[in-house]
């Protein structure tokens, strides 16, 4: 555990740095989120061979590991929820993710520090993880003691307890664990202000900010890697030299690249303005319409992330202050 | 969901029947199952993707007549490596189909009204299986018109099965091309032009829309000059998919998935997304 340790995060930047302490989860969330656990990063979907000329699928032998995931922040278990619904809620289920997650133990740390880029508590997805885990625990420190205050969330997570050392958390202890976690909600580095943000973000098509901000960005496609909610893929052909075998391998792609909205002839999004616009406008807006929530929980990993800095808060800030270029009345889609 | 969920991206192996050249770079492959099951119930306007072996899996409409299930006709042009390599493609070749997936022309809604439906270019192959319902069920619908537009008479696709129906008295049908070649005598210009005297009722018509979006875009202000409002038009769109059913995120337009909420759209739900560029 990495005791000792916390990080320092802004727009662009993240640094370790030490702290006094003895906390086991005196840091905010890093770039990897679970997702890689749950929607690989890499996957190989089916083989194919030919066989006398014929070709034949070969499914794979189904291989779903048991995964345990320990300190899950309350942003992150939101983002879980969120590509559940992605991959599993409509006419069609995603089979490998379903059963990966069916099988995943939840252990979640409630955070009691925010950091610079965390914006949980406008998204309403923390700090304060209140369903889907198994265990929930709150790290509190204080000059006499060391302790976690601990929320069973399933009977596994109490059958978990039972091995572990433990008493009942008193009056004292649950309100000190409750007062950490507010204390984190009032630190937040970021906010975002969401009143009827879908609706700002459909009116809001084409307003100059979005060349503004795509002046700035490099379409590395970093903000989509590192964000837990982002599930585009692309799949892939992989062949053999003597062509007897084939695979298709699924792997994370990004709403970034010229690539990813190729037609024959060219890109949709051929500009970087409207790949921006497209990220931001599915995150903020076109989720909620296509999958009843936002697609963003508030991590703040796109913003530390980015290589220049490019925050999301920011723009959608911008976007909310500046009068469009073409001031058209739109109707809401509901209605339509 | 039970754990007998099928696996939504796993291909379904075909053998080509037949494979057709239709016009220089057009092309109809006729495919067959290959466990003696034909049953390939689909409706018109709906895709399968198509899987080469070795070289990869590209969405393509269903070309064929819906109420024949004997075998799975879908039309397309050579212009990429998927595309290009199926049409090298010979009699007893494998290929892999999944499908069929998306939304669907509303014949069903459409009866009573005049149906109008205009194609550009290989446009004509998604609606193909609506005209083929409308036709068989003709008692059903009021006047029906086929306006299509290809880029020269050579370019004209299924063009025997076009001259055809302009041959029968309950169908209306009128040509047209970008360049006229010899021997040429039929309409020469964009399709959209033909819209103003087309024999259509505009407030009891319901449109069928296929072709390159900016074709599309002009034919909804031709048709929208005349009468027919916005929730009575109907369009195909395209864009890129890796799945087709909605995980892989590539072909997002606004809100929607071309793959399961389209690719058949009605315009008024879509105006908003459809008017802007890049979306």
């Amino acid at each position: 555990m990495p005791i000792g340790w916390t990080d320092e995060q802004d727009g662009g930047t993240y640094r370790l740095k030490e702290r006094d302490d003895e906390a086991l989860f005196g840091y905010q969330v890093g770039p990897h989120s679970w997702k890689k656990y749950l929607h690989p990063p890499r996957r190989r979907l089916w083989q194919a061979e030919m066989r006398d000329n014929h070709m034949v699928i070969v499914d794979d032998e189904p291989d779903y590991p048991r995964y345990a995931f320990f300190g899950v922040r309350s942003c992150e278990l939101n983002a879980i929820t969120i590509q559940d619904t992605v991959f599993t809620s409509g006419p069609y289920v995603d089979i490998g993710y379903r059963e990966r997650r069916k099988q995943a133990f939840i252990v979640v740390v409630n955070c009691v520090e925010a950091g610079g880029t965390c914006f949980c508590a406008s998204m309403n997805t923390g700090p304060q993880a209140e369903q889907g885990f198994d265990l929930a625990l709150t790290e509190l420190l204080d000059p006499n003691q060391h302790y976690f205050v601990v929320d069973i969330g399933s009977k596994a997570g109490a059958a978990i307890i039972k091995q572990v050392p433990h008493q009942q958390a008193q009056e004292q202890e649950h309100m000190a664990a409750q007062q950490a976690v507010a204390q984190a909600a009032r630190q937040m580095g970021r906010t975002l202000d969401t009143r009827d943000i879908k609706m700002l973000l459909y009116n809001k098509y084409e307003h100059p900010r979005w060349d503004e901000v795509a002046r700035r960005c490099l379409s590395c496609t970093n903000c989509t890697l590192v964000c837990p909610t982002c599930f585009c893929v692309s799949i892939e052909e992989q062949t053999d030299l003597n062509g007897q075998t084939a695979e298709r391998w699924q792997r994370w792609d990004s709403c970034f690249t010229a690539d990813f909205s190729y037609i024959h002839g060219g890109s949709v999004r051929s500009s970087a303005s409207s790949r921006y616009r497209q990220w931001l406008t599915h995150k903020l807006a076109s989720w909620i319409d296509q999958f009843g929530t936002s697609g963003c929980v508030g991590c703040g990993r796109c913003i530390t992330w980015c290589p220049v800095g490019i925050d999301l808060t920011e723009e959608v800030r911008a976007l909310r202050d500046g009068e469009p270029r073409i001031g058209v009345a739109i109707p809401t889609l509901d209605a339509v | 969901m039970s754990t007998a969920v099928v696996d939504p991206m796993r291909s379904v192996v075909y053998e080509v029947q037949r494979i057709r050249k239709e016009t220089s770079d057009t092309f109809t492959l006729e495919l067959h199952s290959t466990n003696g099951s034909n049953d390939f119930p689909f409706a018109a306007g709906q895709f399968n993707m198509l899987y080469v072996f070795g070289v990869g899996e590209i969405p393509i409409s269903i070309s064929g007549d819906p109420s024949k299930h004997r075998s799975l006709i879908h039309t397309t042009r050579a212009v990429g490596l998927v595309t290009g390599a199926m049409r090298q493609l010979k009699r007893g070749d494998s290929i892999g189909v999944r499908g069929p997936f998306g939304s669907h022309w509303p014949v069903e809604h459409a009866t009573g009204y005049d149906v109008v439906i205009v194609a550009g270019g290989l446009g004509l192959a998604p609606v193909r299986p609506a005209l083929y319902h409308i036709l068989h069920h003709r008692e059903k619908y009021g006047n029906v018109v086929l306006l299509y537009g290809s880029r020269t008479p050579n370019d004209i696709l299924f063009r025997r099965e076009v001259e055809k129906w302009r041959a029968r008295l309950d169908v209306d049908v009128h040509v047209t091309v970008d360049r006229a070649i010899h021997p040429w005598r039929g309409n020469v210009g964009v399709v959209t032009r033909m819209i103003p005297k087309a024999p259509f009722d505009p407030l009891n018509t319901v449109a069928f829309i296929c072709g390159p979006e900016i074709m599309m875009r002009f034919t909804v202000l031709e048709l929208q000059k005349r009468g027919v409002t916005t929730d009575k038009i109907f369009i195909s769109m395209e864009r890129n998919m890796k799945c087709a059913v909605g995980f892989c995120g590539h072909c997002q337009w606004g809100p929607n998935f071309v793959c399961k909420d389209g690719p058949v759209f009605d315009y008024a739900s879509v105006k908003h997304f459809f008017e802007k560029r890049e979306i």
